[in-house]
């Protein structure tokens, strides 16, 4: 693909900076957190847009206040300060405020999972997916190609409500054409398999991608579903999808067993009937301080390609035949 | 109801009768710092303070009046049925199986703008719609009723330094100062000291005033709402938590004490 690789959020703010020119009801608030698309959004956008200063808390609630007066308010700082920092007034003012009043706040947090790769467990974000999808009211939207995540800005003016939108921090390869995915799926199939599905979502679809593509050269053909739209995606359509599956493995880039995309697929097939048996593949829940690639971090929690292909071998192998 | 008729101190002694009375049918509801805040409410909606429409509660002509001492604002209960924002009647069943009226206020009550049980959010919400109303080129003002020991949640100093830094002057916060939290006075546990001086630090135009002198309060509302200085504006409102009940008023215990029932029968028999 011939696309030039681009950083997630410099194209999702190039989209709102674009709508900003005509939409006269976008605002725009950091918590002291910028990116040079983000200078021509204060430049050209004065009155729209406020910096609170490092101050999560009230980012939030300005944000509410600001959509309760009408405003399509984008919010944006780090991903776990603007989810943690502040998860008090993101639950009262907007997702339990949203319960009675028309509101629309986009909260784009930045530096899912470890791709803040030396920065150390304050900056890096494994928690995010459990606590948001534990909200009721709140789209969790997760890209892995800033494709993807230019695309969520429709999603995000389209419909109201609270949504988090957790965004990589590094530039990640390009997997999608501009037409794909399709947004209201909620998910998109990369391949179809025979036995095992692989269902990622943000930067473990490329590991993901990489492990389904060993293990055909070993002979075993394994579907990989993107999962973008934790919270809100189509259910039939995502039945249909795994339904021929006798395997399911999720891989996510935050901790394993603590209510993430492993938790919500439990209770998909659980609640829907399926049969498959599943394994998930997550961070260990311990917080670490390694310095190392993003490859090689991944590999000491249990999230890395080789760690993954062995144990997608094995479950491959334990299931009835 | 046209309230520039309305005697206030008369209003007010009929809001804490029907305070008493609500809490007395209700004793979930926090009665001693719903007492401490009455003349306030009684100056912001009927002294010509606050613009408003019962019949249209969410408005966009209203004034925006966040009451971030949620649970205690009971007497916003008596106030708002007094306006028509919903029947009289709903009085008779707060706290009970379909009511609206809850123990702590919920946006579902008409009148209700935000979401205020949890202390500390009012005055962070009601900065951000000051500014949007800025921005939309409205001249409808936000006011805020905040407790002194809400004051606490280190969320309201950031809204505090964020008002000043915009220069929000459409944003005004009435503090009911009475000086008690749940386990005693606020000197004792964490003092704000002056909050005047800390306020006017913060970049603030503020004025103290006695908060059950309810038409010190009007007068002082009314010369805030008229000022447009550049800055946010504060009145600081010295209060007596569970004022006119014997026992209760000004006991460091006062939030979580509820008053005997034949003790609130005899004080409405004695102060009709």
């Amino acid at each position: 693909m011939s696309v030039k690789a681009l950083a997630m959020r410099d194209v999702l703010l190039d989209r709102i900076w674009q709508a900003m020119a005509t939409d006269q009801k976008i605002f725009f608030v950091s918590a002291d957190f910028g990116s040079p698309i983000l200078d021509k959004i204060r430049a050209d956008f004065p009155e729209r847009f406020v910096n609170v200063g490092i101050a999560e808390q009230n980012l939030i609630n300005v944000s509410a206040g600001l959509a309760l007066e009408g405003y399509t308010v984008f919010a944006y700082a780090i991903a776990p300060f603007i989810t943690m920092r502040c998860y008090e007034q993101i639950r009262v003012s907007l997702a339990l405020l949203s319960e009675v009043r028309p509101m629309n706040v986009n909260l784009i947090g930045v530096g899912a999972g470890y791709s803040y790769v030396v920065s150390g467990p304050t900056h890096q974000c494994y928690e995010d997916i459990t606590l948001m999808r534990a909200l009721p009211n709140f789209k969790v939207l997760s890209p892995s190609d800033h494709v993807c995540a230019g695309r969520l800005f429709d999603r995000c003016v389209g419909a109201m409500g609270p949504k988090y939108l957790r965004l990589d921090a590094q530039v990640l390869p390009v997997l999608y054409l501009a037409d794909t995915p399709d947004m209201d799926a909620g998910f998109h199939i990369h391949r179809r398999g025979e036995r095992v599905c692989l269902v990622a979502t943000g930067y473990m679809l490329h590991s993901a991608l990489k492990v389904a593509e060993k293990l055909a050269m070993a002979g075993h053909s394994v579907g990989v579903i993107d999962l973008f739209d934790i919270a809100d995606f189509s259910a039939d359509r995502l039945q249909a999808a795994l339904s021929s599956y006798a395997g399911i493995v999720t891989l996510e880039e935050g901790f394993r067993g603590r209510g993430g995309v492993d938790a919500m697929l439990f209770e998909f097939i659980a609640r829907r009937g399926l049969a498959a048996r599943m394994l998930n593949i997550g961070v260990e829940g311990a917080y670490r301080f390694e310095l190392g690639s993003r490859e090689e971090l991944h590999e000491q929690v249990g999230i890395g390609p080789e760690f993954i292909l062995k144990s997608v071998t094995t479950f491959i192998q334990s299931l009835p035949k | 109801m046209n309230v520039s008729l309305i005697d206030l101190r008369e209003k007010s002694h009929w809001v804490w009768r029907e305070t008493l009375a609500v809490h007395r049918r209700a004793p979930e509801t926090r009665l001693a710092s719903s007492l401490s805040s009455i003349e306030i409410f009684v100056a912001l909606y009927y002294g010509g303070v606050l613009r408003f429409d019962p019949a249209q509660p969410l408005a966009e002509h209203r004034d925006r009046c966040i009451i971030s001492k949620g649970h205690g604002s009971i007497c916003m209960y008596p106030i708002l049925a007094d306006l028509g924002y919903f029947p009289i009647e709903e009085l008779q069943r707060v706290c009970q199986v379909g009511s609206f009226l809850g123990g702590i206020p919920d946006p579902v009550i008409p009148g209700y703008e935000t979401v205020n049980g949890s202390l500390g959010h009012g005055l962070g919400v009601a900065t951000g719609m000051a500014l949007g109303l800025k921005r939309k080129g409205s001249d409808r003002s936000v006011f805020v009723v905040s407790g002194d020991g809400e004051l606490h949640e280190g969320a309201n100093w950031e809204a505090i330094m964020f008002a000043s830094q915009h220069k929000l002057d459409n944003l005004h916060l009435i503090i009911d100062d009475n000086r008690i939290s749940m386990l005693g006075y606020t000197d004792d546990i964490v003092s704000h000291g002056s909050l005047l001086e800390r306020l006017s630090a913060f970049g603030w135009d503020c004025l103290e005033v006695d908060g059950h002198d309810v038409l010190a309060v009007q007068a002082a509302l009314l010369t805030m709402k008229a000022s447009c200085a550049g800055k946010p504006k504060a009145l600081i409102a010295g209060t007596l938590k569970g004022r006119g009940v014997p026992g209760l008023e000004n006991a460091p215990l006062s939030h979580i004490m509820n008053p005997k029932p034949e003790l609130i029968d005899s004080l409405l028999e004695q102060n009709p």
